[in-house]
Parts: C-alpha cells; sequence; structure tokens
C-alpha cells in the first residue's frame, strides 16, 4: 500500500471542485486513458479577466492523482493568471504534504493541466489533443520530438521537468514523468536528456556574488535550497524547510526521514557548506524544531 | 473496521486448526529433525506425517514431495535443475502470463545465452497450443506452464502441454501454486515432472513451500550443503511451517468440494451480480475455464487504485491489475498480454474469496461496489463523455 499523507486521503476521499464549468475562460486538459491518467481542467477568471474566481476539475487516475488535481483547484482559486502560473508541481506535492516518489508524476500532470489552459487562453500555439487511443503528446504544450513512446513524452517536456526538479537518475525521471516506465526502449535517451541539462549547467560554473544586497542574499538563499539542496535530500526521502534568515544566520527545519534523524546534524552542515559556497562565507545555519 | 477479506490470490489467513498444529514447534517441541535423540525424533516423525499429508492431496508419494522456503524457490530450482541435467539444451519454453517468479527468471537466462519461448493467449486468457506445438523442439530443456493464472484464474491445459513436451525430450513444470487446494490435483494419473506449490495460498502460514519432483525424473539441488530432504534441498526444515502445510493441504483435501460448489457459487453471484449492476465492466478471462474463488472484473473509464482504496474504505480487501497499484506504470503483464484494451486495463480488479468468505460478505461487497465505480466515472473525463452520451 502506498503511504499517502492524510492530506492526500482526504483530498482522494473528498475531492473539491469536481465537475466542469460550461462557461469556463480556460480549459486544460493532459494525459489519456490508455495512458492511466489524465486531467482536465476548468477555470474561470473575474471581470477583468485576470484573478481566477472559481475552478473545476475533471480526473482519470490513481488517489493521488485524483487528490493532485483537487489540491490544485483550491490552490488556485483566488490567483492572478501569473501567480497561478508560478505554481510548481513541488508546490502542489507540498500542498498535500508531500506524494511518494513515484506518484511525483501525478503532481506534474496537475502543474501541466493548468500551464496549458493559461497558456491556451493567452492564445498561444498548442497542438489539438488528440484521441485516447493513440500516443501522441500527452502534455501538449510542450511539442517536439516524442522520446517516450508508450507515455507520449517529448524532450522539451522532460527537459522542463529535469531542469525544474533538478533530476538526475533515470528512476527520477520516471518517477516525475512516467517517461521510460514502460518499455524502458527510451532509457539511454533519457539518460542523454539528464547529461545534457546538467551539462548546460557546467558551461556556466556558478560562482559566489562578490557583494549581495539582504534582499538578494535572501533570495539566493532560497534559490539554492530549493535548485541544490531539496531534491539531495528528496532523493533520500526527507526535506527541509525555510524557517528564516536574519543576517547571515539561516534558520531552517528538517521535514520527513531527516525529521529526528541522527545525521541531521551533519546534513545542517552540508547546507551551510553549500550556503557559503554559492551565497556568502560567514552564513551560519541552525537547525529548529518547529 | 472488519475485513471483508476477498484478496486470497494475494494470501490467506493460517486456518485456526492449522496454527494449533504448528504451535508446539516453536517453543516446546524445537528439536532438529535431523538430530539422533528422541527430542527431535519427535519433530521428524510429525514431518512425516505433514508429508505423507502433501502427496496426499497431490496424489503423489511422500518421497516426491520436496520442502522450500515459497513458490518463488520452487519454480527457480524446477527451471534450475532441468537446464543441468540438460547442459546441451539451450532453449525454454513458458508463457507471457506467467508468474515473475517464472517469468523474471527465464528473461533473466537470456541474458546467459538461452532462447526463451513465451506462448500467447487468446483474449479470454487461453494458451495458444499451436503455438506450443509448433515451438516445442528437441533443443528444449523444459516447458514451466502454470496451473492457473493468479490474475484471471484461468486454468491451463497443463496434461496435454506436458504429454507434447514429454513427446520432444523435454522436462515439463507447472507452477501450481493458486490451483492447488482450489481445484483437484491428481499426480499419479499426469505426466508433469515437476510441480510448485506456496503454502501461503491454501491456508498455511508464508515461507513455506514445496516442489514436488516426480520420481525418476532427474533432478539437480537449487540449494546445497547438508542432507535434508534426500540431499535435494539442503538447509535445516522449517518443521513447524511444514506440520501447518501437512494440516492446511489435509484440510484443503476435505474442503475441494465446498471450494467448487459453496466457494464457487458465491463467487458466481458476485460477479452476475456486478455485472449486471454496473454497464461497461467486463470478466477478463470470461468463457475459459476458471478457478472456483476467482473472478478479475474490468470497469471502463475508471482507475484501478482508486476503486480499491475506496473499496477499502468499507473494509474490503480486493486488488487490481491496474498501473498504479503495481508500482510499474503499465497495466498488468496479463491482462496485456490478453489483449485487453487499455480503456478496460487500467480499471481492473480482482477479487479472490476462500472457504472463510460468507454470503453476508459477498452482499456488502455486491452493494457498495457499484456506486463507487459510478462516483469514480462522475468524476473522469471519460465516464463522464459516456454518461452524458447515455443521457
Amino acid at each position: 500500500m502506498w503511504d499517502y499523507t492524510p492530506i492526500v486521503k482526504d483530498h482522494f476521499l473528498n475531492p473539491r471542485n469536481v465537475g466542469d464549468i460550461p462557461d469556463a475562460d480556460a480549459v486544460g486538459e493532459v494525459g489519456s486513458l490508455a495512458c492511466g491518467d489524465a486531467l482536465k481542467l476548468y477555470l474561470k477568471l473575474d471581470d477583468n479577466k485576470d484573478k481566477i474566481v472559481d475552478a473545476k476539475f475533471q480526473t482519470f487516475g490513481c488517489a493521488s492523482a485524483i487528490a493532485s488535481s483537487s489540491a490544485l483547484t483550491e490552490m488556485v482559486k483566488g490567483k492572478t493568471l501569473d501567480e497561478a502560473l508560478a505554481v510548481s508541481n513541488q508546490d502542489i506535492a507540498d500542498f498535500l504534504g508531500g506524494l511518494p516518489e513515484e506518484k511525483m508524476h501525478c503532481s506534474v500532470m496537475g502543474q501541466e493541466a493548468l500551464e496549458v489552459a493559461i497558456f491556451k487562453y493567452r492564445g498561444m500555439e498548442i497542438p489539438q489533443h488528440d484521441g485516447e487511443h493513440d500516443h501522441g503528446p500527452a502534455y501538449p504544450d510542450y511539442e517536439g520530438e516524442i522520446v517516450c513512446k508508450c507515455f507520449g513524452i517529448t524532450d522539451a517536456f522532460l527537459k522542463k521537468v529535469i531542469e525544474t526538479n533538478r533530476l538526475t537518475t533515470v528512476e527520477q525521471v520516471t518517477n516525475f514523468t512516467k517517461a521510460g516506465g514502460a518499455c524502458g526502449g527510451c532509457i539511454p535517451k533519457i539518460q542523454d536528456l539528464i547529461a545534457k541539462v546538467l551539462g548546460d549547467d557546467d558551461v556556466q560554473p556558478r560562482k559566489r556574488p562578490e557583494k549581495l544586497s539582504n534582499m538578494k542574499k535572501m533570495q539566493l538563499i532560497q534559490e539554492v535550497l530549493e535548485r541544490d539542496i531539496r531534491p539531495l535530500l528528496w532523493a533520500d526521502g526527507g526535506d527541509l524547510e525555510l524557517i528564516d534568515i536574519d543576517g547571515a544566520k539561516v534558520q531552517v527545519a528538517f521535514r520527513k526521514a531527516c525529521a529526528g534523524c541522527a545525521s541531521s546534524g551533519n546534513t545542517a552542515r552540508m547546507v551551510e557548506a553549500k550556503l557559503r559556497d554559492l551565497v556568502a562565507e560567514d552564513i551560519v545555519v541552525e537547525e529548529v524544531s518547529q | 473496521m472488519k475485513e471483508i477479506y476477498l484478496d486470497n490470490n494475494a494470501t490467506t489467513k493460517v486456518d485456526e486448526a492449522v496454527f494449533e498444529e504448528m504451535r508446539p514447534y516453536f517453543c516446546e517441541l524445537y528439536g532438529n529433525p535431523s538430530s539422533m535423540h528422541f527430542f527431535g525424533g519427535q519433530v521428524q516423525s510429525k514431518v512425516t506425517e505433514a508429508r505423507a499429508r502433501v502427496a496426499e492431496l497431490l496424489g503423489a508419494a511422500p518421497d516426491e514431495i520436496i520442502f522450500t522456503a515459497c513458490g518463488t524457490e520452487s519454480d527457480n530450482a524446477a527451471i534450475r535443475s532441468a537446464l543441468e541435467v540438460f547442459p546441451e539444451k539451450r532453449h525454454i519454453i513458458t508463457s507471457r502470463v506467467e508468474h515473475p517468479a517464472v517469468l523474471t527468471q527465464c528473461r533473466n537466462l537470456t541474458q546467459r545465452g538461452y532462447r526463451v519461448t513465451e506462448i500467447g493467449v487468446d483474449e479470454a486468457g487461453r494458451l495458444d497450443m499451436e503455438e506450443l506445438k509448433a515451438a516445442i523442439d528437441t533443443d528444449t530443456a523444459i516447458v514451466s506452464l502454470m496451473w492457473a493464472n493468479n490474475e484471471t484464474g484461468v486454468i491451463f491445459p497443463v496434461e496435454e502441454a506436458a504429454a507434447l513436451a514429454k513427446a520432444k525430450g523435454a522436462l515439463f513444470h507447472s507452477d501450481a501454486v493458486q490451483a492447488i487446494g482450489k481445484i483437484p490435483i491428481n499426480m499419479a494419473a499426469s505426466s508433469i515432472d515437476m510441480l510448485s506449490l506456496s503454502g501461503h495460498k491454501l491456508h498455511a502460514p508464508k515461507g513455506i513451500g514445496v516442489l514436488y519432483v516426480r520420481r525418476g525424473t532427474p533432478f539437480r539441488p537449487f540449494l546445497v550443503g547438508g542432507h535434508q530432504e534426500k540431499s535435494r534441498r539442503a538447509g535445516t526444515e522449517n518443521a513447524a511451517a511444514i506440520i501447518a502445510l501437512g494440516k492446511a493441504c489435509q484440510l484443503a483435501g476435505q474442503y475441494m468440494e465446498a471450494e467448487n460448489t459453496v466457494v464457487k457459487a458465491m463467487r458466481d453471484r458476485l460477479q452476475d451480480a456486478l455485472m449486471t449492476a454496473i454497464p461497461h465492466a467486463r470478466i477478463n478471462g470470461d468463457g475459459a475455464e476458471r478457478l472456483p474463488n476467482t473472478t478479475s472484473i474490468a470497469f471502463e473509464f475508471v482507475e484501478g487504485e482508486a476503486i480499491l482504496l475506496l473499496l477499502s474504505e468499507f473494509g474490503i480487501c480486493a486488488s487490481s491489475g491496474s498501473a498504479c497499484t503495481s508500482g510499474s506504470l503499465e497495466p498488468s503483464h496479463v491482462l496485456r498480454a490478453m489483449g485487453v484494451p487499455f480503456t478496460c486495463a487500467h480499471g481492473s480488479i480482482r477479487f479472490s474469496l476462500s472457504r472463510f468468505t460468507t454470503d453476508a460478505e459477498i452482499d456488502t461487497v455486491i452493494r457498495e461496489t457499484p456506486p463507487i465505480i459510478a462516483r469514480l466515472r462522475q468524476m473522469s473525463p471519460f465516464g463522464r463523455e459516456f454518461l452524458q452520451g447515455q443521457a
């Protein structure tokens, strides 16, 4: 049995906002019956056509797909379109108190439906959603060469997910996108893509900035935590949360497997070293229990 | 919440009489059956009795019974043995719908230079006998085909297949883990060389299996070491579990008729009622000969994991051939081999009953399942299109 959080269970058993909006301003549809999960998202905007006043969904899929859809609709209500576009698949997973690693593709599907809906509303070119039995692109706003034929996943889409979630292994890519999870024929291509995305990074090595304003420093700390540190912890089933930044003092709380872990002290030192390396030399990381 | 356990093809409740039979062999009669003293000897005599009880259920001789740790070990041992017996033969035949205990091992052997033929099935899960006939040749070391399928309950004509294998000089093994205790088996009137059995599928505990090896069938051990099991399976006997399995086999013999009348009637009532109440559903393996306790039903437009978790809210325990429950991302290899359309495969649910299943439990499942399917269809974009089309 999957280890679903109480929030996932609640959103599965009592899903919010199931249904459709007949006069929806934006509709996003991703996935297919053949692939085993699909989501249709409806958004209603206010009179200024800027703020999302209502969101509804229809989902075919497992418990975490239904819970992710429900969470997504709750999260975007009241947001402007730009704010909604900033919602990441990790935000959806966080809202649910986390998803099993193998189910991260459900949160990716939610984020994608949202993106498709908004892009379509804004008149951006999006290929039509194909019939349910073929294996056309599962995520129509990422055109490109289809890498995973089983699930209809393109290279453009894989690159985006690898980049935003800082994925480093084929297994992670499969968990987040399903690509490579069926016949496995595309695994070498996925490996190439990972190498390419990671390689792009190496072209411009990141250096500690010379001087930082306080505001910039806080931003950079958050960025390094999101980009470089949390994905490392996820790989071991752990996580951390940024609690406060006070000058050079960074307070973090460890979550999931890291919470109460005997070596969380070492983890805190690792975080500190990384932040000193990429943000400022004088950073001190403190672990707080909150 | 009281469980309604309809997942007996996954594992079964240990019968209380079985548990009582094994109970003294942990803290009191813990001797090693191989010891020379009286204390080990009394365990030895119970192991001998258990061996005779297992043999009786199978219509076998006691010395044809080798105790192992599980069905998977038995399957592995049978195939490995055949390859050692015939070192010059490089071909293995199995089916596309086998349990991973057989299929994974065969696929791994292809990396060591073996040729593996996986025989297909038709849309009802029936073995393609013509394909089998054509595949067996003098290079074939072993043909391994399951007696009954764990997901659909479809029964293979193993005797007929064994005769084909024997005619070409190949050994024949059957993974009978799902069949034993559910349908009568008589090895005395069979030409099958080797047969696997697993205790926890017939109300014995987990961690005990049997490999039947016919007298005269050449055999090479998988585990080597001590002289246990006549040097055919080394390792100190799991005496308590062996004694439990003996009792479980004795009881299985006694309940065999009920399994094929009372249990079958409940299974039929369940599947008929669900098929009547729920449109756009189909029985996987319909039309084929099936185990009396198993039914696998595909509900279109919905996904299996969601169905299982909602059933679980009512205490109903079943299983699914869907992708999301398995950790894999594809529907089960069995349903795909049968060509079950993807529209159905993701929403396939297996109910497997036992002699402990009651009519009241079946009533609950018949009452609770249709609203669950309707609720998920209401939520599904495909289900709604379908429902609107109906309106």
